[in-house]
């Protein structure tokens, strides 16, 4: 069984990147291999230059905020974030200035004496936070920490995360299957698909240029079509649909039916049958209240089309599930 | 969950008899250790304290319950080190013929102790050739005491996270501040909970004792070499309820102490072991 394949990979310094896949991808398998928890059979890791791959993780200046969390429950929030400090013998003054700066930096002042047990699963996220980064290290891991928490929290965090990583100026890896998460925070994403590599690239380039079937169908939807021998993909919110019948210029336009449609507050998502094959998904904004009965669109003939140039070819298969 | 009726009063009626099994022959036990008389009589005619005072200043039974002491601490302390070692390195560390050993921790428990004191014997006087006494009786207790340390121990290691581990590793703690500040005060609750089912364990023993002891009395030997004394019958009764009270307070200990706790979450169950 192989978790990752050959893979090669170059962050920068202070950059947020992201390794996006589904699980058993092989994405927490590189993040464990950057702290040192997993040894590389070949290939070599290296921190700022140098080679690092032979170092216990208590020797790489490499911390990481786990999925679960991990805070010590018999320790209080204060001696959880100091623990790092203590044992690499920092002094108790300094220990305790830096922990409270860690702690206001999460915004959770004044909280050294709880107990982890006392605290919300957005807090004890949060600590685990401060606990990694009162350590100044190079590079911040962070395993899917946001797994847990429930959407708004999330989304919340997500800002938070962000900004935090800018004004710590640390470098963060992080590790999530989630690709709106991806998209939303980093600078460049690394899409993991079955130990490899599929592409590497910054938010707008991955998703308004998806290099093969599987990044676009992971990062988006994938609105696969095959005309004239040439593959290709077009993103819902970029194909226009119109009443049957009129044809505006400067647009491919092909007819099709109503299939589905499901509302969905902002958007409603229409899923057409085209009647030269294959079936898209289409975004529309609901800039006007919809009819009442979406029901009734289903089966209604339609007219869409897309500019050309929002077309992207793409080679490979498509995500299976 | 819901039950008819008829299933819950037959429940209650095993229950009841199950108790009844264990604990009235203990009951008669100590009553008889307060009878007056110094025959077996039912009922007893009166009740008096003086077997209680003739135990204690019998040198033979202070004797015996002071090797019984020795013997019960010499072979849990072997037990939490050699315990706690063997589950850590099972459950913590992948090797070859890791569950073969698993199994072969465990077994002792589970052999005669008719087998286990004979083979001692013959390896003790036989093939090291060293005297019987205090050390082989340590020594023989052992094999069956680090089984209920290495149970508890591990059970405990099962349910902790292992990401508490690498956490510690990875905010820079080596090997050993790990253990020391993570590991062990999680450990510390099941470690005291299998000392204290060890310590009653070897207290009671006899059969392995009886080949490993020598000349020496444990209490357990004491009690069976005088109960078929008539004279001494009264104060083998004392005695036996002494040993009775003095098993279960361990007991009731390790009991409680391994009761509604979880260190998997991150709720603060562990939260009265502070960090040294």
């Amino acid at each position: 069984m192989v978790a990752v394949d050959s893979l090669d990979l170059e962050i920068a310094q202070g950059e947020f990147f992201t390794l996006l896949g589904p699980s058993g991808s092989g994405k927490t398998t590189t993040l464990r291999m950057i702290a040192g928890f997993e040894e590389p059979d070949t290939g070599r890791v290296e921190l700022g230059g140098r080679d690092v791959t032979d170092l216990a993780p208590y020797d790489r200046a490499v911390n990481t905020v786990f999925q679960d969390y991990a805070l010590f429950p018999h320790m209080t929030v204060g001696e959880n974030i100091e623990y790092g400090m203590r044992v690499t013998g920092v002094a108790g003054d300094e220990r305790r200035r830096r922990a409270t700066e860690a702690l206001e930096t999460v915004r959770l002042p004044g909280y050294e004496d709880r107990r982890p047990g006392q605290l919300s699963g957005g807090q004890q996220q949060r600590v685990a936070l401060a606990r990694a980064i009162v350590n100044r290290p190079r590079v911040l891991l962070l395993d899917e920490p946001l797994g847990a928490l429930d959407l708004k929290l999330r989304e919340q965090m997500q800002v938070e995360l962000k900004s935090i990583q800018q004004s710590v100026g640390i470098t963060f890896v992080y590790v999530t299957h989630d690709q709106e998460e991806a998209l939303t925070m980093s600078n460049r994403i690394a899409v993991f698909n079955d130990g490899r590599i599929e592409q590497v690239a910054g938010p707008t380039e991955l998703y308004e240029r998806p290099g093969n079937a599987f990044v676009a169908g992971f990062v988006g939807v994938s609105n696969l079509l095959e005309r004239d021998g040439r593959r290709f993909t077009v993103r819902p919110e970029k194909v226009l649909m119109f009443d049957n019948g009129s044809k505006p210029s400067g647009v491919h336009t092909e007819d099709g039916v109503i299939r589905e449609t499901a509302y969905a507050g902002m958007i409603t998502r229409y899923l057409v049958d085209l009647d030269a094959g294959g079936e898209l998904q289409v975004v529309r904004q609901n800039s006007e209240a919809p009819s009442a009965d979406l029901g009734s669109d289903r089966g209604r003939k339609v007219t869409i089309g897309w500019r050309a140039e929002h077309t992207v070819a793409v080679e490979g298969e498509e995500e299976s599930n | 969950m819901r039950m008819s009726g008829g299933s819950r009063w037959a429940l209650r009626a095993g229950v009841g008899l199950t108790l009844a099994f264990i604990y009235i022959p203990l009951a008669v036990v100590i009553l008889y250790a307060f009878n007056e008389s110094r025959l077996l009589e039912w009922p007893p005619p009166g009740l008096t304290l003086e077997w209680f005072d003739k135990a204690f200043e019998n040198q033979g039974a202070r004797d015996a319950l002071w090797a019984s002491l020795k013997a019960a601490t010499g072979a849990t302390l072997l037990a939490m080190l050699l315990g706690s070692l063997a589950s850590l390195a099972v459950a913590r560390h992948r090797f070859f013929g890791r569950e073969t050993i698993s199994f072969l921790v465990i077994l002792p428990i589970a052999l005669p102790g008719i087998v286990t004191g004979m083979a001692l014997n013959s390896t003790f006087t036989e093939v090291l050739d060293i005297d019987l006494g205090l050390f082989t009786i340590v020594t023989a207790h052992a094999t069956f005491c680090i089984v209920v340390v290495y149970n508890n121990v591990i059970a405990r290691l099962r349910r902790m996270s292992e990401s508490f581990e690498e956490a510690s590793a990875d905010l820079g703690a080596d090997t050993w501040q790990t253990f020391r500040h993570v590991t062990f005060p999680s450990l510390r609750t099941a470690l005291v909970a299998g000392a204290l089912l060890a310590f009653a364990l070897s207290f009671d023993e006899i059969i392995v004792t009886t080949f490993t002891a020598g000349t020496d009395q444990t209490l357990p030997i004491w009690i069976f070499s005088n109960l078929s004394r008539p004279n001494q019958l009264p104060i083998v009764n004392a005695v036996a309820a002494i040993v009775i009270l003095l098993t279960a307070i361990p007991v009731y200990l390790a009991h409680r102490l391994t009761r509604d706790e979880s260190v998997t979450g991150g709720t603060g169950a562990a939260g009265a072991t502070a960090v040294p």
